[in-house]
C-alpha cells in the first residue's frame, strides 16, 4: 500500500474501502430488484449492471460532485456511484411519485440533477452526444467541468458514438467516453457484430487519448479514469476509456440468459471466477481487513436497501390528475 | 421602425440574443458561411467568436444532441439545419430526448432549444433539398413548432423560442428571406401560440402557414375583385395552434380552408380540418378544404415544379368551391 500520493498507480486503503463499499452496495441493491422482479412485485424493465460494478465505482470515483454522469438503460449503478438517492431510485423502480423521476421513468429513466445525473435512457448511444453537450456547456462557460458519458459496446455500433467522439477532440471538449464492454449488445455477441475487437482504437482514429483496461479492477479503472479526468481538466481534451467487463444477468431481468451465445455458460463461469467485488474483498483483506468489518459493511448495506424498499412500497402511486403536466415547463426568461 | 428583410430580421435575433445573453450560442453546419444560411446568419462569427458561432462536421446527430446536452446543462443553444431533410439524421436527439426529457423526469431537467430548420423548396432541388416536414414533428408532444412568414415574425418569433425554456422547432423558408417588412430594432418577442389576422373578411376563412400566408393574401386581392371578403389568417405557430383566433373567425364566416405548402395526408392542415370539423361543425356552412402538396415527393423538372407546389391562385379556386 502506497500512501506516497501516487494514488493513480496505488490505490489507497481508504478509497479502496469506500470502492468496495460502493460496489456491494450497488450489487445488494440489484439482486434486491432481480428478486423483486422475479416476484412480479416491480414490473417496469429492469437491466441489470450485476459483474459490471467496477465499471462505475471506478470511473465515478474519478470524478467531483458537480461533474455530469450519463447513462444508459443499465445505469442504476451510475446513479448510485455519483450519490444517487437509493430511495429515490428503488421509488422509481416501483412507479411512486417519490421516485426520482416522479414515477414517469422507472428503471431506465433515473435523475439526480444534483448530484449531476441529468437523465438516463435506453435509445442505445442517445446520451453520447448529450454528454459532448454538457461538455461544451462547461466550455463555454470556462468552467473544468468534466462530463462523463457511460455506453456499452452494443452503443459503439451507432453513428451517435463515431460523431460524439470526433466532435469532441476537434473542439478539445472535456468528455470521458466509458466503454463498459461486457461482451453483449442485447442478444448479440460481440464477435457476431465487428469484425475487429477493436473499439478502444476508435480514439486514436477520432483523435482523442484511449485506453483499454481490465474493466473488473476497480482499481485499474480508477486509476485510468483519474489520469483521463486529470488530463481533460488541464485542457487536454477528450479521452475514451475502454473496460473490459461481463454481464452475468441477460440483457434485461434477473435471468443469466444462458441460451443466448453457444460460449455463454462457460464465459459466465469465467467471468464469475472475476468477480470484481470479490476481487477487492480479497485485496482488503490481504491489507489486514477483518471479516468482522467485511460483515457490518453487508449488513449496512441489506438494512439500507431494506429501508429503501420499504419507503417505496408505502410511498403513493403518481395521481392521474397528474397525467398530461411537465411535458412542457413554464416559460422562463424574457 | 425600419424595413429590414425577413433574412436580416432572423440574423439581427441572433445578434441580439447573444449580445444579451452569453448562454446563446449556435452550431450547425455552415453557421459561418452565406452558402448555407443566406444573409441570416452573416459574420456572426465575425461579432461574437468561432467558440460561440460553432460550423459543425456533417454529425447531424452528434450536433443536434451535444445541442440538447448543452440546453440540458442551462446554456441556450440554437441549432441549424439547412436543410431540412438532413434533420432527419438528428430524429433521436430531437424526438426521443429533446422532446421527452422534460416528461421523463418529472419537470426536473428541461431542455431549452430551438433548433431551426430551413425548407429550400424550388429551384429544382428535388426530393431530398425542399422538404417541408412541419407535420412530422408537430406530431410529437414536448415539441413546439413555429413558422414565421413575416420579417417582424421572424426576429419575434426566434426570440420567443429561445427564451421558451423548451425545445422549439422553428422552421423558416428560403422563399421569404427576400420579403421586406417592418422591424422594431428592440429585442421583442412574438408570443408563441398565437395566430394573427393579416386580413379581416366575412365569407370565409383561410388558415394559411408560412409563405402560403403570402400567397393567401394574395388570393384575397383577387376573391375581392370578385366580392368574396375572405380573413386570412396567419398560423405563426403550428403546435400548438392558435384555435381562439381560428375558432373566432369561423364563427364569423362559416368556411374554412387551410392552405399549409407541405403533404395534405396527415399534415397540419388535416389536424386544423379535423379539430375544426370535430368541434365547430354546427357553424358551418361548406365542407373544409385543404390546399396542399399532393403526395408525391418533390420533383425536380420545373415543369413538374409548378405543377407541384400550390399557390395563390390553388386558394381561390378552393374558396370558390366553400362558396358555392
Amino acid at each position: 500500500m502506497s500512501q506516497d500520493g501516487h494514488e493513480n498507480r496505488e490505490v489507497s486503503d481508504e478509497r479502496l474501502m469506500s470502492c468496495f463499499r460502493g460496489m456491494l452496495r450497488i450489487r445488494l441493491a440489484e439482486e434486491r430488484i432481480g428478486r423483486l422482479v422475479e416476484s412480479r412485485e416491480v414490473r417496469t424493465p429492469c437491466h441489470l449492471s450485476i459483474g459490471q460494478e467496477a465499471v462505475a465505482v471506478g470511473v465515478c470515483s474519478s470524478l467531483r460532485s458537480d461533474d455530469t454522469v450519463w447513462g444508459g438503460h443499465r445505469s442504476h449503478g451510475h446513479y448510485l456511484a455519483k450519490g444517487g438517492d437509493l430511495n429515490a431510485m428503488m421509488a422509481e423502480i416501483f412507479g411512486k411519485a417519490t421516485g426520482c423521476s416522479g414515477g414517469r421513468g422507472g428503471s431506465m429513466h433515473l435523475a439526480a440533477p444534483a448530484q449531476g445525473i441529468f437523465g438516463t435512457v435506453p435509445l442505445v448511444a442517445a446520451t453520447i452526444p448529450l454528454a459532448v453537450g454538457a461538455a461544451l456547456a462547461a466550455k463555454l462557460r470556462g468552467i473544468d467541468q468534466v462530463a462523463a458519458a457511460f455506453f456499452g459496446d452494443g452503443a459503439t455500433d451507432e453513428g451517435h458514438f463515431h460523431e460524439s467522439l470526433n466532435l469532441a477532440a476537434l473542439n478539445r471538449l472535456p468528455v470521458l467516453f466509458v466503454c463498459e464492454n461486457n461482451g453483449y449488445s442485447t442478444h448479440l455477441a460481440l464477435q457476431e457484430r465487428r469484425l475487429k475487437d477493436n473499439i478502444v482504437d476508435s480514439a486514436e482514429l477520432h483523435g482523442l487519448h484511449g485506453c483499454g483496461v481490465d474493466g473488473n479492477d476497480v482499481q485499474a479503472v480508477y486509476a485510468a479514469a483519474a489520469d483521463a479526468v486529470q488530463r481533460m481538466r488541464a485542457g487536454g481534451g477528450p479521452a475514451l476509456l475502454e473496460c473490459r467487463t461481463y454481464r452475468w444477468c441477460g440483457h434485461v431481468g434477473p435471468a443469466q440468459d444462458l441460451d443466448v451465445g453457444k460460449h455463454r455458460q462457460q464465459e459466465l463461469q469465467e467471468w464469475m471466477q472475476r468477480d470484481p467485488i470479490a476481487r477487492v474483498r480479497e485485496r482488503l483483506t490481504s491489507r489486514g481487513l477483518g471479516q468482522d468489518v467485511i460483515e457490518g459493511l453487508y449488513r449496512q448495506a441489506t438494512e439500507e436497501i431494506d429501508v429503501a424498499v420499504e419507503f417505496a412500497r408505502t410511498s403513493p402511486a403518481p395521481d392521474e390528475s397528474d397525467l398530461l403536466q411537465h411535458v412542457s415547463v413554464a416559460r422562463r426568461g424574457i | 421602425m425600419r424595413a429590414l428583410t425577413y433574412a436580416q430580421a432572423i440574423r439581427e435575433a441572433h445578434a441580439q440574443l447573444m449580445a444579451e445573453d452569453p448562454r446563446v450560442f449556435l452550431i450547425g453546419q455552415g453557421v459561418r458561411n452565406p452558402w448555407y444560411a443566406g444573409t441570416s446568419l452573416q459574420d456572426l462569427d465575425k461579432e461574437f467568436g468561432c467558440d460561440r458561432v460553432i460550423d459543425s462536421p456533417v454529425a447531424e446527430n452528434a450536433t443536434t444532441g451535444a445541442a440538447v446536452g448543452a440546453a440540458i446543462m442551462g446554456m441556450r443553444p440554437i441549432v441549424f439545419h439547412p436543410r431540412m431533410d438532413f434533420m432527419l439524421l438528428a430524429m433521436d436527439p430531437i424526438v426521443n430526448q429533446a422532446a421527452n426529457w422534460s416528461y421523463l423526469f418529472a419537470g426536473r431537467v428541461s431542455v431549452p432549444l430551438v433548433i431551426r430548420a430551413v425548407i429550400n423548396r424550388g429551384g429544382e432541388q428535388g426530393a431530398q433539398h425542399s422538404q417541408a416536414l412541419q407535420a412530422l414533428f408537430a406530431h410529437v408532444p414536448g415539441l413546439k413548432v413555429v413558422m414565421p412568414a413575416t420579417p417582424y415574425d421572424a426576429k419575434g418569433l426566434l426570440v420567443a423560442a429561445v427564451n421558451d425554456g423548451n425545445p422549439v422547432l422553428y422552421i423558416d423558408d428560403r422563399w421569404l428571406y427576400e420579403k421586406q417588412g417592418d422591424v422594431p430594432d428592440s429585442l421583442y418577442g412574438v408570443p408563441l401560440g398565437k395566430a394573427a389576422v393579416r386580413r379581416s373578411g366575412r365569407h370565409v376563412t383561410v388558415v394559411a402557414t408560412s409563405c402560403m400566408v403570402h400567397e393567401a393574401l394574395q388570393a384575397a386581392d383577387t376573391l375581392a375583385t370578385r366580392g368574396i371578403e375572405a380573413e386570412v389568417i396567419d398560423l405563426r405557430t403550428i403546435k400548438p395552434w392558435d384555435r381562439d383566433v381560428v375558432f373566432s373567425s369561423i364563427g364569423k364566416t362559416g368556411r374554412m380552408v387551410v392552405a399549409d405548402a407541405a403533404w395534405m395526408s396527415g399534415g397540419v392542415a388535416a389536424d386544423i380540418a379535423a379539430t375544426v370539423a370535430g368541434e365547430l361543425f354546427h357553424a358551418l356552412t361548406a365542407p373544409i378544404i385543404r390546399v396542399c402538396l399532393p403526395d408525391a415527393p418533390a420533383p425536380t423538372a420545373t415543369s413538374l415544379e409548378q405543377a407541384y407546389y400550390v399557390n395563390a391562385n390553388d386558394i381561390v379556386v378552393a374558396v370558390e368551391k366553400t362558396m358555392r
